[in-house]
């Protein structure tokens, strides 16, 4: 059984709600217990039908206002994969929620009403989902119900959608007919919907095939921690050193050739140590010791790649920037620190290129900051350099996110496009 | 060009991101402690822990907030298991809380010294000017903790403040603090209960002998089965009885009921709960019970 991370983009409108509801119920993630609080909460309010939404609505503010103000994070499990659900809200703040659910998600689940068809909302959900590089994208067309199960108007949807699409890099792209309040093509494959012959929702997540999106090319290993027992208890460990850390990308394996970043010293992995004992080979999202078979100064924020695939040792980047802040604003001369793998560093704004009009993607050239949930590109300078990758090849080694050094708070999330 | 799928599984995806996690937290903090109860999910935790700085010790002291009414089996679980790892365990006693004044004993036959632990933990975390602090909270457990962060910020007062959380994006945490603000850290946060017994099984961790079925002197209250102790104020109109029960949650004697169950192994644990309908603090917590936002509230105080 593995794991499958996957965003939802929606308003309580589109029955997205209803869908995860249904989703949890019928794969028994939901408890009486839970189910209980949800329909007295709903009997309180005078509603009449259970309203699926206070399942995930869980801080007292949401209830109070009826509406959703963060990502929640729900779970279920098949017997083929265990899932979890990066639920972002429709309302307020909804670029900074939806990047911040993205940016782990394999799969996201866009929301269609197919009475009213692509809306500006679509086009900025999927806007954001490619610019987050999320591998797969399902339109879901829901409330087919509402418009007799109309096969013309799925077609006229898909049709408008795909149009659209081909100005974004959508790698794959999935239409599912549904009705998530009757279960229609949610769980099982709808007899109201004969001319449908793809998949249903919940099969699609199960089959998915997600392994090869990540990077198993370009091996980079962030340092993380250095392991150095020095209070042992065992004495074959007194002169152990290890460099601990998650790989962002490639297959690691003993005896292999590496380069060790920023020195350029070259060394082969003389073991990939865990706690279960050593193991042949590590890849991502793998947690590991390596062992070198050379006396290199290692350090946290260094990084491990082969010889002939290494990432850029940049102090110039260009990246996207999704700005998050409440009240500050992003404007060039802004100094930030910036966090990319294990390496933090200050970070000067150079320049703003351009503000994205997420809706049009227009590229507004006059902008001169951005304020909070706007997108930019801007350069950046850095105090130290940097191991980085183009995000859209690694989004381990190509995110980063900006601290605001006065309140510290994360402000920024960033996407590096280009180096200099 | 790859031979192999590179197929992950579900336990190897959560225990690698946990890992992760407490590494980023030795690295990033001066004075990290990690929160250890007996209880199960600490005990993953802790295991977690051990592998995460393999073949060194673990890198931080571990900490108990004691109530005085925890269940003896778990205290000797909890004392042996510090001591096998080698690790400094410090015991934040609530009875200590309640002799200096800090706090005021509940009275009545639902007192409880749930609430008052908050208290003890934050003055022990001022105290130990601990930075970071792990927990083993899980998201699925409850709806305010479904849309809490991995690195859950708390101010100088140790609260938490729902609605202005750090956006947390791909494995990068932000762990800048003040001086006196820490930071609580949650490595098992993607975790359901279920994959907590899984990893159980697949480890072979041991656990508590409360958690496997036994027979146990109980009363019900509220349709929950408290345990005969002397701390657990008991009514006439609440008569004892004996039953097979077992624990789902381990918590103080007070608040957390039994269910019935002869489930006497972990496999039979599993199989138990893969069916059960109704969640772990909904069977058994009485301190989740008191409004709808019982656990926000707690959390927004300091809670664990």
């Amino acid at each position: 059984m593995d794991i499958l991370r996957f965003a939802t983009a929606g308003s309580v409108d589109d029955g997205k709600s209803t869908l995860i509801g249904r989703l949890l119920f019928d794969s028994k993630a939901i408890f009486e217990d839970q189910l209980e609080a949800v329909e007295r909460t709903s009997r309180d309010r005078g509603t009449e039908y259970t309203d699926l939404s206070l399942l995930t609505d869980g801080l007292r503010a949401e209830r109070e206002q009826g509406i959703t103000i963060d990502v929640a994070y729900r779970y279920f499990a098949t017997p083929r994969r265990k899932f979890i659900i990066a639920d972002t809200p429709g309302h307020i703040q909804y670029t900074r929620n939806m990047v911040t659910g993205a940016s782990t998600a394999d799969l996201a689940i866009i929301l269609i009403d197919a009475r009213k068809g692509v809306l500006e909302q679509s086009r900025r959900h999927a806007f954001l989902t490619t610019l987050l590089r999320v591998p797969h994208l399902v339109l879901a067309v829901n409330k087919m119900d509402l418009v007799d199960y109309s096969e013309e108007r799925f077609e006229e949807i898909r049709e408008e959608f795909t149009a659209f699409a081909s100005k974004l890099n959508v790698s794959d792209l999935t239409f599912i007919p549904i009705s998530a309040l009757n279960g229609d093509n949610v769980v099982s494959r709808s007899e109201n919907m004969p001319w449908y012959h793809g998949s249903s929702l919940l099969h699609h997540l199960e089959n998915v095939h997600i392994a090869s999106d990540r990077n198993l090319v370009d091996v980079r290993f962030p340092v993380q921690y250095v392991i150095r027992p020095q209070r042992a208890t065992d004495h074959a460990f007194h002169d152990y050193r290890g460099y601990a850390g998650q790989v962002a990308g490639g297959v690691l394996k003993p005896g292999d050739e590496v380069v060790h970043l920023p020195s350029g010293l070259v060394t082969r992995i003389a073991s990939i140590d865990t706690f279960d004992g050593p193991v042949e080979e590590a890849f991502p999202p793998m947690s590991v010791t390596l062992r070198f078979e050379d006396d290199i100064d290692i350090s946290r924020g260094d990084l491990i790649a082969r010889p002939n695939n290494q990432p850029q040792v940049a102090q110039e980047i260009d990246a996207m920037v999704c700005w998050m802040a409440d009240t500050a604003k992003l404007a060039p001369r802004s100094k930030l620190m910036i966090k990319h793998t294990t390496r933090t560093a200050r970070a000067l704004v150079r320049d703003l290129h351009y503000r994205l009009d997420v809706n049009t993607l227009h590229r507004d050239e006059t902008a001169t900051s951005l304020s909070l949930n706007e997108i930019g590109r801007v350069s950046l300078r850095i105090t130290q350099p940097l191991f980085v990758d183009d995000y859209s090849r690694n989004r381990l080694t190509g995110g980063f996110i900006l601290v605001d050094e006065a309140t510290n708070g994360t402000v920024g999330a960033g996407m590096i496009m280009d180096v200099r | 060009m790859l031979q192999r799928d590179y197929t992950t599984s579900q336990l190897d995806v959560l225990e690698a991101e946990a890992i992760h996690i407490m590494r980023e937290v030795a690295a990033e903090f001066e004075r990290p402690c990690l929160l250890f109860s007996g209880g199960k999910d600490s005990i993953v935790m802790l295991r977690i822990a051990e592998k995460a700085f393999w073949p060194a010790p673990i890198p931080f002291p571990l900490m108990h907030v004691d109530t005085g009414h925890n269940f003896e089996e778990v205290i000797e679980f909890r004392d042996r298991r510090s001591e096998e790892l080698v690790a400094r365990l410090i015991v934040a006693s609530v009875q200590d809380s309640i002799d200096a004044g800090r706090v005021v004993e509940e009275t009545g036959r639902r007192a409880s010294r749930n609430r008052l632990q908050t208290t003890t933990l934050l003055d022990a975390i001022e105290e130990h000017e601990f930075d970071a602090v792990f927990g083993g909270a899980r998201r699925d457990e409850e709806k305010a903790r479904a849309k809490e962060r991995v690195f859950s910020f708390r101010d100088d007062f140790g609260q938490w403040d729902p609605k202005n959380q750090r956006p947390e994006l791909w494995n990068l945490y932000n762990a800048r603090i003040r001086k006196g603000e820490h930071i609580r850290v949650f490595p098992l946060s993607n975790w359901t209960e279920l994959d907590v017994w899984d990893y159980i099984r697949r480890e072979g961790i041991e656990i508590p002998s409360i958690y496997f079925s036994h027979t146990r002197k109980v009363f019900e209250r509220d349709g929950m089965l408290l345990p005969d102790s002397e701390v657990v104020k008991r009514g006439d109109d609440e008569p004892l009885f004996e039953a097979v029960v077992r624990y789902r949650t381990v918590g103080d004697m007070t608040c957390t009921g039994a269910v019935q169950s002869a489930a006497g192994t972990v496999e039979e644990i599993i199989e138990e709960i893969a069916v059960t309908r109704i969640t772990e603090r909904g069977a058994t917590r009485a301190d989740d019970r008191a409004s709808e936002a019982a656990m926000e509230d707690r959390k927004r105080e300091g809670y664990f």
